[in-house]
């Protein structure tokens, strides 16, 4: 499994779609098995967020390969998939009350590569986004930001939704000020896109 | 205590020739707090170029720093491009959704021109205004985005970076539109009464772009960008690393570097020294909830790990001190440079 990851890796870094695919592929271009594919895709997503975070790789590459592997999971998994994501929690992500979309875009990518699905709120303000919320039913909510008086804000978000739905930061703020994401209440934060995976895992598995 | 010898202009100058001024020279980038000082909404303050050159000669003058911004807010370029601007009340306005919708946009796409612009107008009106009072000084900053950086608010992060790895031919297009713009500007600027433009590429940065794209995209074009700037220009990556690409930097014709909190200082002054003045890097996200101690420390620390031989101006690492960081952090920043900054460095205190 390691060196099927460090070959997709490799590929995905290269931007060789038809090699990536490959990679995820039986020799009768059949899919691997769900599962396999699912490992593959989220450990080497994950490797490639903690290149980032220690500066190994840019933003850029984080971002293309994110898309990359969107596009593999749609296009070879959809059965399979299907099944996968009925069992999950509700789960939306937005950007608050600012404009840069980047982040939210990575981390909607990453967690569809990894056999998430979720409800993409786009910009939202704090009165917006608990309304969604709320009707929805979410249990996880994503949320994104790129300016600090944003991520203030998050701290509002938190104390108007109950305590059953877990809120997720990112973005900018939370990566400069690493208390931040604990001075506004959020139950967790992630240093990269890719940290959205090991997070909504946690939940799932009643750690966090 | 020595008393100061030299004026802003002189001290700051002093430090990009690499050599000791009086004191470590500080820049506090504030866009926004001007409007404090004014009781005025943020929106009201960027309204007027008077206001904006008020606030910024209020606070140089309440904090004691060494230059002027005539910096309103990033997203002033867009907008005279025709993008819409959403401001608000505890921050800078942001640019609204991008004008460019799709890439083929980029083939018609004809670069403003500034005496056409009523917002960059207003921008040179405050920097006249500026340099009227001031003289020579202190140094007046006038702010540029980087033709490789524009394009996240012209048509969106994630659009920019699927052009730039996948339709070379129409990035070059709005790279050359963006270029024949930036040039503009940033000599209008100058003409107005800028002393030195800060050229913003957070693009550039290891952060964002891998170095061996930016060795073909964003340093070409700030090497030309720059050739064309009548005036000095020091280059900000806003937040973003510049480690990899130092020697990069110095070879596209900028004088300083805006370095990001997550490097070195120390690290960052071997690696600049000689070739360029390094500019930061406190913590603006951070520095909204430090005590006066936590600042004195802080900037101590920054003192000590870049102030010796020059080449070093203290400021914070993005550019932009958030609203949210209150006066008495400033006060703080300026009282801890003026005690702890004064040429020879009081090594003994400086490392207490």
């Amino acid at each position: 499994m390691t060196e099927l990851s460090d070959q997709f890796e490799k590929a995905i870094l290269s931007l060789d779609r038809v090699a990536a695919r490959k990679l995820l592929q039986n020799v009768d271009d059949s899919p691997l098995p769900w599962s396999t594919i699912e490992t593959v895709l989220s450990t080497t997503l994950e490797k490639i967020g903690r290149s980032w975070e220690t500066g190994t790789l840019a933003l850029a590459q984080v971002y293309m390969c994110g898309r990359i592997c969107e596009e593999l999971i749609d296009t070879l998994t959809s059965g399979a998939i299907a099944v996968e994501r009925r069992n999950q929690p509700r789960m939306a992500i937005a950007v608050l009350e600012d404009y840069h979309f980047l982040g939210k875009r990575m981390v909607y990518s990453v967690l569809r590569a990894s056999g998430f699905e979720l409800l993409d709120y786009g910009h939202q303000d704090a009165d917006g986004l608990i309304r969604r919320v709320k009707e929805d039913g979410i249990e996880i909510v994503l949320i994104s930001t790129l300016m600090l008086p944003s991520a203030l804000r998050v701290g509002d978000v938190k104390a108007k939704l109950d305590g059953t739905t877990k809120v997720l930061v990112g973005g900018a703020p939370f990566r400069f000020d690493e208390r931040l994401w604990k001075e506004v209440g959020a139950d967790a934060m992630g240093q990269s896109a890719s940290d959205a995976i090991s997070l909504v895992k946690g939940i799932i598995g009643g750690a966090l | 205590m020595t008393r100061e010898t030299m004026t802003s202009l002189q001290r700051v100058l002093t430090a990009l020739g690499h050599q000791e001024p009086d004191r470590v020279p500080f820049f506090l980038l504030v866009t926004m707090h001007g409007a404090k000082e004014l009781g005025i909404s943020i929106k009201e303050y960027f309204s007027k170029a008077e206001n904006v050159a008020q606030g910024q000669l209020s606070l140089r003058a309440k904090y004691r720093h060494d230059c002027l911004s005539g910096c309103f807010y990033a997203a002033i370029e867009v907008e005279a491009w025709g993008a819409e601007v959403i401001y608000r009340d505890d921050g800078p306005p942001n640019a609204g959704p991008p004008f460019i919708r799709t890439p083929l946009d980029i083939a018609n796409l004809e670069p403003p021109l500034v005496e056409e612009s009523p917002c960059l107008v207003k921008v040179l009106r405050a920097l006249e205004i500026m340099k009227v009072d001031v003289g020579d000084q202190a140094p007046i900053i006038g702010v540029v985005m980087s033709p490789f950086s524009l394009p996240v608010m012209q048509m969106g992060f994630d659009k920019y970076i699927e052009l730039l790895y996948e339709q070379p031919e129409l990035f070059w297009r709005l790279m050359r539109v963006n270029e024949e713009f930036c040039v503009r500007w940033a000599n209008a600027q100058l003409t107005a009464g800028a002393t030195a433009i800060c050229y913003f590429d957070p693009l550039s940065s290891p952060t964002i772009t891998p170095v061996e794209i930016y060795s073909k995209t964003g340093f070409e074009i700030a090497r030309r960008t720059i050739a064309r700037i009548k005036g000095p220009v020091a280059t900000h990556l806003a937040s973003g690393r510049c480690l990899p690409i130092v020697d990069s930097l110095a070879q596209t014709g900028t004088v300083a570097i805006g370095v990001s909190t997550l490097e070195g200082l120390a690290e960052l002054k071997t690696a600049c020294s000689g070739k360029l003045t390094i500019i930061g890097n406190l913590n603006g996200i951070e520095m909204h909830r430090w005590t006066a101690r936590q600042t004195e420390n802080y900037v101590k620390e920054a003192i000590a790990k870049a102030g010796p031989g020059g080449g070093f101006i203290l400021s914070d690492n993005h550019g932009e001190i958030p609203w949210q960081v209150p006066d008495d952090v400033l006060m703080a920043i300026s009282e801890a440079v003026h005690t702890w900054g004064r040429y020879p460095l009081n090594q003994a205190g400086i490392h207490g």
